[in-house]
């Protein structure tokens, strides 16, 4: 019977193991996504890199823009325009706008993506509003900027790219950046 | 009817040998026959509960509008009917044979760990109470679909946590169930009985259990960060802060799809004993088939994101994915074709058991085709979220997996009861299930690929014909189930009385053992040699 305890306390650490796999995951899965450009994880790079970087003339890309606000989030949000054409290595920059329509302050956040996926990797931005919370005071409308190279490298086939926008309703907080505890109140009241 | 079985087969067990006796030897019971009769009868009414919803299922599909229940129900049906048979009916069915015969198969005078066996019995009637009560809270039982996909499950209002905490103690009732499996043949053989000698049901096990050992705790995980999520502030799945919704899926899957094979595997262990018997021949490529179940199992860990295809993966994760997928179709064809050859020219019969396994192996097949239809990428697409998935999971799951458990039970039965059943019933519980089967699943192909989706109440008015087709076929099979109940009912009661070895061509430890076996058996280890090893 000795034996017998032993494999099975040998498999409970094996099991309890696997559950804090399950939390590795999550992690992982961010590494992953930064690794391959998916699921918005653009490029970023410093303004001095952004700065030094050789234009190519040769080219013009299409960089169209999509904005979203999440059901939640009683706000408009557009792009000042919606699309724009840059060389590679010029530094661009797009203006979005951002209304709270609501009668309280607001905190949102946005959460960008890029289309095509392949050329996530090749969009670098040295400031976006989605590095931070926005706080909009009840009928404020903001410009917001993002700021943005084109990698020279990108593929030849790759003209167009679209960077989209979705805004979500981080509630309140005095924080800068958004803690979970905003996150968690905002399901309940759903 | 459960309280009937019980009780009846207490009372002509009596005088075998020394047992508890009253509610007392259910309730503390650390004997492996009596766990596995409780799991088993556990899993056969949790098999008629999740059928009861599959029933109110088709009934609102028998016509297109809405006409019996609200949309809010029908998702709760179609949410709660996949939890209840996955985890009370197939896994509980699984592990109730594994408790009454793998002990006996490697000559051990119980399990391992009789203590915790009871426990991990006992848990789950209490887990399947939280579940099912959620369908008298407010916001009703859970509707978001068993996947339990962020955010919709989330809107789930007071059943919430009630979900969430059933999954865990389903959870760790099967780890417990899988480490006394592992923790029994690991140490509990009898002298002679190598790993190469085991029966092949027991070889499916061992590997089922290291798959819910590595699996079911990722789900826990996957749970609780839901759980968190809700009611702590945190944002694992949160987009606003900073979370991903569809890395749920990627956590789940992992557990997912190991959870497909979990299922699956101890029914090809079932078969793996049935057609030999019948063929009254050896298992052909014994060693062939416990590595293609090793291989099986090691592969399932690569290739959840097939089921999410569609959510935007780069290419080479979906090609990645779809390669995965298409090998495991290797190992499974090992495992058919062995089956096949074991049959060839041997000396066929075909009594209930064999007539089930038959089932498996056909059928089995056409859902393991439609699943390579699917492995292929391009073509999911179109595919996914019809009723061509759900004919493909059902396909797998009813035939697949149901079929073989319920030819397990034919094929020990009179082992358990020490009766022959009734040979004749039998016989119309399986024609009439395996007609009704592929009159209720194979329209849903038709259906699926032309545009019907899954887990909604209501469709085009161009699916009415298929639909009733498919809900008349559905009521068959609901009906067909009683049968099974009754053939049991009556093997317990009395009938002719069954030999040791039962079957003509049955080999191994568990025919040496008269039938029923006594309470205690086994308890000097027989001697196990290349002669009276696996059949």
């Amino acid at each position: 019977m000795q034996a017998a305890t032993r494999t099975a306390k040998k498999l409970t650490l094996v099991a309890i193991a696997m559950f804090g796999f399950g939390y590795a995951l999550v992690p992982l899965y961010d590494v992953f996504c930064d690794i391959t450009g998916i699921n918005g994880k653009t490029g970023e790079i410093s303004q001095a890199e952004a700065d030094s970087a050789t234009v190519d003339t040769n080219r013009l890309i299409t960089v169209e823009f999509d904005t979203n606000v999440n059901s939640a989030l009683p706000w408009k949000f557009i792009a000042a325009e919606y699309k724009m054409k840059v060389h590679p290595g010029e530094v661009a920059e797009a203006v979005f706008i951002a209304e709270n329509q609501s009668d309280t302050a607001i905190a949102g956040r946005a959460v960008p993506s890029v289309a095509p996926a392949k050329a996530s990797l090749f969009f670098n931005k040295t400031e976006c509003f989605c590095f931070t919370r926005q706080v909009l005071e009840p009928g404020e409308r903001k410009e917001m900027v993002v700021r943005f190279v084109v990698d020279s490298d990108l593929p030849e086939k790759i003209s167009t790219m679209t960077l989209s926008y979705t805004f979500f309703d981080a509630l309140d907080g005095e924080e800068e950046t958004v803690t979970a505890n905003t996150i968690g109140a905002n399901n309940s009241k759903g | 009817m459960s309280e009937a079985v019980i009780h009846d087969h207490d009372s002509h067990d009596d005088h075998h040998d020394h047992k508890p006796t009253g509610i007392g030897r259910w309730l503390f019971s650390t004997n492996h026959k009596d766990i596995g009769t409780m799991y088993l009868v556990f899993a056969l009414i949790m098999f008629f509960i999740g059928g009861a919803m599959a029933m109110v299922i088709r009934l609102e599909l028998f016509q297109p509008g809405m006409q019996y229940v609200d949309p809010q129900f029908f998702n709760s049906m179609t949410t709660v009917h996949a939890l209840v048979m996955i985890f009370g009916a197939l896994m509980p069915a699984g592990v109730g044979l594994a408790n009454w015969m793998i002990p006996i198969m490697i000559g051990a005078p119980d399990m391992a760990m009789p203590r915790m066996n009871n426990m991990s019995f006992w848990i789950l009637p209490f887990a399947f109470t939280l579940l099912l009560s959620t369908f008298f809270m407010a916001g009703g039982a859970p509707a978001g679909g068993w996947t339990m996909y962020p955010p919709l499950v989330l809107q789930l209002d007071h059943g919430f946590p009630f979900l969430i905490f059933a999954v865990h103690f389903l959870g760790i009732s099967s780890i417990m169930g899988a480490i006394n499996i592992i923790a029994t043949v690991f140490n509990m053989r009898a002298p002679g009985m190598t790993f190469m000698r085991l029966p092949l049901f027991v070889w499916t096990w061992i590997i089922t259990a290291f798959l819910l050992i590595a699996s079911m705790p990722v789900l826990a995980g996957a749970v609780t960060m839901l759980l968190t999520d809700k009611y702590f502030g945190t944002a694992f799945f949160n987009a606003a802060g900073g979370g991903d919704p569809v890395m749920f899926q990627h956590v789940f899957w992992f557990f997912g799809h190991p959870e497909v094979y979990i299922l699956v595997l101890p029914s090809f262990g079932v078969i793996s004993q049935i057609i030999p018997t019948f063929s009254r021949k050896p298992l052909f490529g014994y060693a062939s088939m416990v590595y293609a179940t090793a291989s099986i199992a090691f592969l399932s860990f690569f290739v959840w994101a097939h089921h999410m295809f569609t959510v935007g993966m780069p290419l080479t994760g979906e090609l990645f994915f779809m390669y995965a997928t298409m090998s495991i179709a290797v190992p499974t064809g090992v495992k058919i074709f062995n089956w096949m050859a074991t049959m060839w020219k041997g000396a066929m019969t075909f009594e209930t058991p064999m007539l089930f396994a038959i089932g498996v192996l056909f059928m089995f097949s056409i859902g393991g085709f439609s699943g390579l239809m699917m492995g292929i990428t391009p073509v999911d697409f179109q595919y996914h979220d019809t009723y061509f998935i759900v004919a493909h999971f059902h396909y797998v799951i009813v035939p697949g997996i149901i079929f073989g458990i319920i030819g397990g039970v034919y094929f020990w039965l009179p082992k358990w009861t020490g009766h022959m059943y009734d040979e004749t019933l039998g016989k119309w519980h399986f024609w009439l299930s395996t007609i009704s089967v592929n009159i209720l699943f194979f329209p849903m192909h038709f259906v699926g690929l032309a545009g019907m989706p899954r887990r909604i109440p209501d469709y085009n008015v161009q699916f009415t014909d298929w639909n009733q087709i498919i809900s008349l076929g559905g009521f068959a099979f609901g009906l067909s189930q009683l049968i099974f109940v009754w053939v049991i009912i009556k093997c317990v009661r009395g009938g002719e009385k069954a030999t040791d070895q039962v079957w003509e061509g049955a080999h191994g430890l568990e025919w040496t053992l008269p039938s029923p076996p006594p309470f205690h058996s086994f308890t000097t280890p027989p001697q196990v040699t290349d002669a009276t090893a696996h059949s």
